[in-house]
C-alpha cells in the first residue's frame, strides 16, 4: 500500500468532482430534494382535512362541539351545509373529504339521556386520508365528551377526579407529534443510504466509459489504493451531507435532538463508509453509469425504504424477511437514528448494531477487491 | 541498460477471444535500445499483443517475459518497469495538463521531491511548456499524443509500449512524435510501437510484419526490402489503370500487380526481360503506356507480396 499513489488518487478524484458542475448539484441538492419529498409528501399525518358541516340542531350545545373541529389544525371547515343534498354534493363534488352531521334534537338527547350520536360522512376513495380524518375526528368527539362529562359531574356537585376519557384525548394528539419526530430521523437515514451508494455507484463506471480505465490500470497502482482513493473525496462529501440532513431535521422539521452529535457523526461515518462501499462494489459490477446507477437505486431505495424498519417495523416482518434485514445497513441506520435523535441512546447500547455495519463494510470491500480485475477482459 | 540485453519475449504467444484466434502462436524478441514496429492492418493482432504485455489481457498459451519478468505471474512488476499508451486516448480530459503528469507520476510513485523536476522534463519533452495549465480535453489531438507519451515515461521506464501512436495525427505533429520516440532511444530505452502506416515503419529499427495474427516476416526494413520480395519490382505508369492492372495480373511472367497512386506496380522475376514485354502486351490493348521502370520495393510492396501469397485477394495492407 502506497500513500503516495493513494493521495495522488484522492487529489484527481476531488479534481474531477470539482470540475463537474453536475455532480455539485447531485452532492448539495439531490439529498436536501429527497429530504423534503421524504419530508413531507410520506408524511403520514394530515392536516387541514376538508371538512363540511350540517347543525341541524342549531343550539349553543352543538355549535359547541363544531367549535371544537373549528379549532384543530387537523380539518378546516370550508363548507355550512343546510341541506343533506348539499353534504353529498360537497362530499361528491371533492370540496370536503369529511362531513360531520349535527342531528337535531342533539343537544336536547344529550341533557335529558347523557348520550347523543353525530354522524360522520366520509369519502373513502382516498383510503388513508379517510381513515386518519375519521381518527381525528373521533379523537375531537371525544375529547368534547369528556368536557360534556367532566361537567356534568361538576353539575352534580359530586367530586371531580381526573376523568380518564380526557386523559386518552391528550394522549391521542402527542401521538400524531410523536409520529413526525419520529419520521424524520428516519427520512435522513434513507437519504443517506440512497445518496451513499449513489454518490460512488458512478465512479468506476466512468472511467470504463470514458476509456481512462485502460491507462489507469497499466500502472502499478493497487486495487484497493484505487478503492480507497475514490471514496475518500466521497466520504467527505457524505459527511458533509449527513450534516446539511440532520441539520435540517433539527431546524427545519423541528424533531427534537436529545443525543450527542459527536455519537451521531460517529455513527454516521461508519454507516457512510457501508454504504459508499456498496456503491463502489456496485460500480466495479455495472460496467456503464447507467446500468451502475440503476443498480445502486434498486440495491439502496428498495431495502431502505421497505425493509429497515423505516416504514414497517422489522419485528412484525415475516421471519424470513427479519433475516434479510440483518444485511441491509439502513436497518441498523434508521435505528441509530432514532435512537440517537429521540432517546439519546449511548454508543454503547447501540454496540451491537454498529458491529454488524462494521462487518458489512469489510465484506463489501473484500467483495469489491475480489470483482475489480485490473484487466480489460 | 546495456545494450543488446533482452527486454521483451515472446515465445509461442497465443490469445484466443472465444473461437477468434486474434494472436496466433508468435514469437519475438526486442533488445535494448531499439524501436522494434509492429506493422500491419486493422485487427492483425498488435494491440492484443501489446495489451498481453503489459498484463491488461490473460495470454491463452505460450510466454512473455518483459524485462525478465513473466507477465502472467508477475503484473505488477511488470508494470512497474514499462510506460504504456493505448491506442485510444484515455487519459483525463477534465484534467488540466500538469495534472495529468502530476498524477501519473503519483500512480508510478514518483517522489515529492522528484516530482516537479520529472514534470518540468515530460513537459520539455513533449512540447507542452507554458500549457501545464491548459485542460487536456481542449487540446489538439496531437498534442494530446505527446502528453500521453509524457504521462506513460515520466517515470522513466526501462521499455515503452506504444500502441498506434500516430493515429489520427497531423504529418507535422507525427515527425515530431519520432523525434521524441528517436530520442528515447538514444537514452537507451526499448520501444515497443505499432502502426499501420508504412511510411513510419522505416523509423523502426526492426520490424515485426503481423497479418491475422500471425507474424509473416521479421527484420530490419532493409532485410524486409531486400530479401522478403519475392522477384523484382516495376512501375508501370499507364492509362487506364483498371484494364492495364486486368491485363497485368494475367500476363505471364508478372507474379503480382497492384495499384500504387495512380500508377501500378508489378512484381516480375527478371525486371530486365519483363519491361519489354509488358509494354508490349498493354500497348497491343490499347493502353496507353508512360514510364515503365524498376524500383526498389517499399514496404508496402513486400507487406502485399507477403500476405498476397497466403490468400488472394486478402490482407492488403492500408
Amino acid at each position: 500500500m502506497s500513500w503516495r499513489r493513494v493521495l495522488a488518487m484522492i487529489r484527481k478524484e476531488a479534481i474531477q468532482i470539482r470540475r463537474d458542475p453536475s455532480s455539485l448539484v447531485i452532492i448539495i441538492l439531490m439529498p436536501l430534494i429527497q429530504l423534503f419529498i421524504f419530508g413531507y409528501a410520506v408524511n403520514l399525518d394530515i392536516e387541514h382535512v376538508p371538512l363540511c358541516i350540517y347543525d341541524r340542531d342549531g343550539t349553543q350545545t352543538s355549535q359547541d362541539l363544531l367549535k371544537h373541529f373549528q379549532a384543530t389544525e387537523y380539518f378546516r371547515i370550508v363548507r355550512a351545509a343546510d341541506s343533506y343534498n348539499e353534504v353529498v354534493q360537497h362530499i361528491d363534488d371533492g370540496t370536503c373529504t369529511v362531513a360531520i352531521v349535527v342531528p337535531p334534537q342533539f343537544s336536547q338527547t344529550l341533557h335529558s339521556s347523557g348520550q347523543a350520536s353525530v354522524q360522520a360522512l366520509l369519502d373513502a376513495s382516498d383510503n388513508n386520508t379517510a381513515s386518519i380524518g375519521m381518527g381525528y375526528a373521533q379523537g375531537i368527539l371525544r375529547s368534547y365528551s369528556s368536557e360534556v362529562q367532566a361537567e356534568w359531574i361538576e353539575k352534580q356537585g359530586l367530586a371531580t377526579g381526573p376523568p380518564n376519557v380526557s386523559f386518552q384525548a391528550r394522549t391521542w394528539f402527542n401521538e400524531d407529534l410523536e409520529s413526525m419526530a419520529n419520521f424524520v430521523p428516519g427520512v435522513v437515514a434513507l437519504v443517506m443510504a440512497i445518496i451513499g451508494a449513489f454518490l460512488t455507484s458512478l465512479t468506476i463506471a466512468r472511467e470504463w466509459e470514458r476509456g481512462t480505465m485502460e491507462q489507469l490500470i497499466s500502472t502499478p497502482v493497487g486495487k484497493l489504493e484505487i478503492q480507497i482513493g475514490k471514496l475518500v473525496p466521497y466520504f467527505i462529501i457524505g459527511m458533509a451531507d449527513t450534516a446539511l440532513c440532520a441539520g435540517a431535521a433539527v431546524w427545519w422539521f423541528g424533531v427534537p435532538f436529545r443525543g450527542s452529535w459527536t455519537v451521531l457523526f460517529g455513527c454516521s461515518m461508519l454507516f457512510l463508509i457501508t454504504v459508499l462501499s456498496l456503491g463502489y462494489f456496485i460500480s466495479v459490477l455495472g460496467k456503464s453509469q447507467l446500468a451502475a446507477s440503476q443498480l445502486a437505486v434498486v440495491a439502496t431505495v428498495m431495502p431502505a425504504l421497505l425493509l429497515s424498519g423505516f416504514i414497517f417495523p422489522i419485528d412484525q416482518m415475516p421471519v424470513a424477511a427479519q433475516w434479510i434485514t440483518r444485511i441491509l445497513p439502513p436497518r441498523y441506520y434508521v435505528s441509530i437514528l432514532r435512537n440517537v435523535f429521540l432517546k439519546g441512546t449511548t454508543v454503547r447500547v447501540m454496540e451491537g448494531q454498529l458491529f454488524a455495519l462494521a462487518i458489512i463494510a469489510v465484506v463489501l470491500v473484500a467483495l469489491s477487491t475480489r470483482a475489480f480485475h485490473k484487466r480489460l477482459e | 541498460m546495456t545494450q543488446n540485453q533482452t527486454s521483451v519475449v515472446c515465445e509461442s504467444l497465443t490469445k484466443r477471444f472465444g473461437t477468434f484466434t486474434a494472436v496466433d502462436n508468435i514469437s519475438f524478441e526486442a533488445h535494448g535500445s531499439e524501436i522494434l514496429g509492429f506493422l500491419g492492418p486493422n485487427g492483425a493482432g498488435k494491440s492484443t499483443t501489446i495489451r498481453i504485455l503489459c498484463g491488461l489481457l490473460r495470454l491463452t498459451s505460450g510466454q512473455a517475459t518483459v524485462a525478465g519478468i513473466n507477465v502472467t505471474r508477475n503484473p505488477e512488476g511488470v508494470r512497474q518497469q514499462i510506460g504504456y499508451m493505448s491506442q485510444k486516448f484515455s487519459l483525463y480530459n477534465d484534467l488540466r495538463v500538469a495534472e495529468n503528469l502530476r498524477f501519473f507520476g503519483g500512480m508510478y510513485s514518483v517522489s515529492a521531491k522528484d516530482m516537479p523536476k520529472r514534470i518540468a522534463w515530460a513537459l520539455q519533452m513533449a512540447g507542452l511548456t507554458g500549457r501545464e495549465h491548459a485542460i487536456t480535453g481542449s487540446l489538439p489531438v496531437g498534442w494530446k499524443q505527446r502528453l500521453a507519451l509524457g504521462c506513460a515515461v515520466l517515470h522513466r521506464p526501462p521499455i515503452v509500449f506504444l500502441d498506434e501512436p500516430t493515429s489520427g495525427v497531423d504529418p507535422v505533429s507525427r515527425r515530431q512524435f519520432w523525434e521524441l520516440i528517436h530520442n528515447m532511444v538514444a537514452e537507451g530505452v526499448t520501444v515497443f510501437v505499432t502502426t499501420h502506416y508504412m511510411d513510419e515503419a522505416e523509423y523502426c529499427n526492426r520490424l515485426v510484419l503481423i497479418d491475422r495474427g500471425r507474424i509473416v516476416a521479421m527484420g530490419t526494413p532493409t532485410e524486409l526490402k531486400t530479401r522478403h520480395m519475392k522477384g523484382q519490382l516495376l512501375l508501370v505508369e499507364c492509362e487506364p489503370l483498371g484494364p492495364a492492372l486486368g491485363a497485368l495480373q494475367t500476363a505471364p511472367g508478372v507474379l503480382d500487380a497492384a495499384v500504387y497512386g495512380n500508377s501500378l506496380h508489378a512484381v516480375v522475376a527478371d525486371a530486365q526481360a519483363a519491361m519489354p514485354r509488358i509494354r508490349e502486351g498493354l500497348e497491343a490493348r490499347q493502353i496507353r503506356v508512360g514510364r515503365l521502370e524498376q524500383i526498389t520495393p517499399s514496404l508496402e510492396d513486400v507487406f502485399v507480396s507477403l500476405t498476397a501469397s497466403r490468400g488472394p485477394g486478402e490482407g492488403r495492407a492500408a
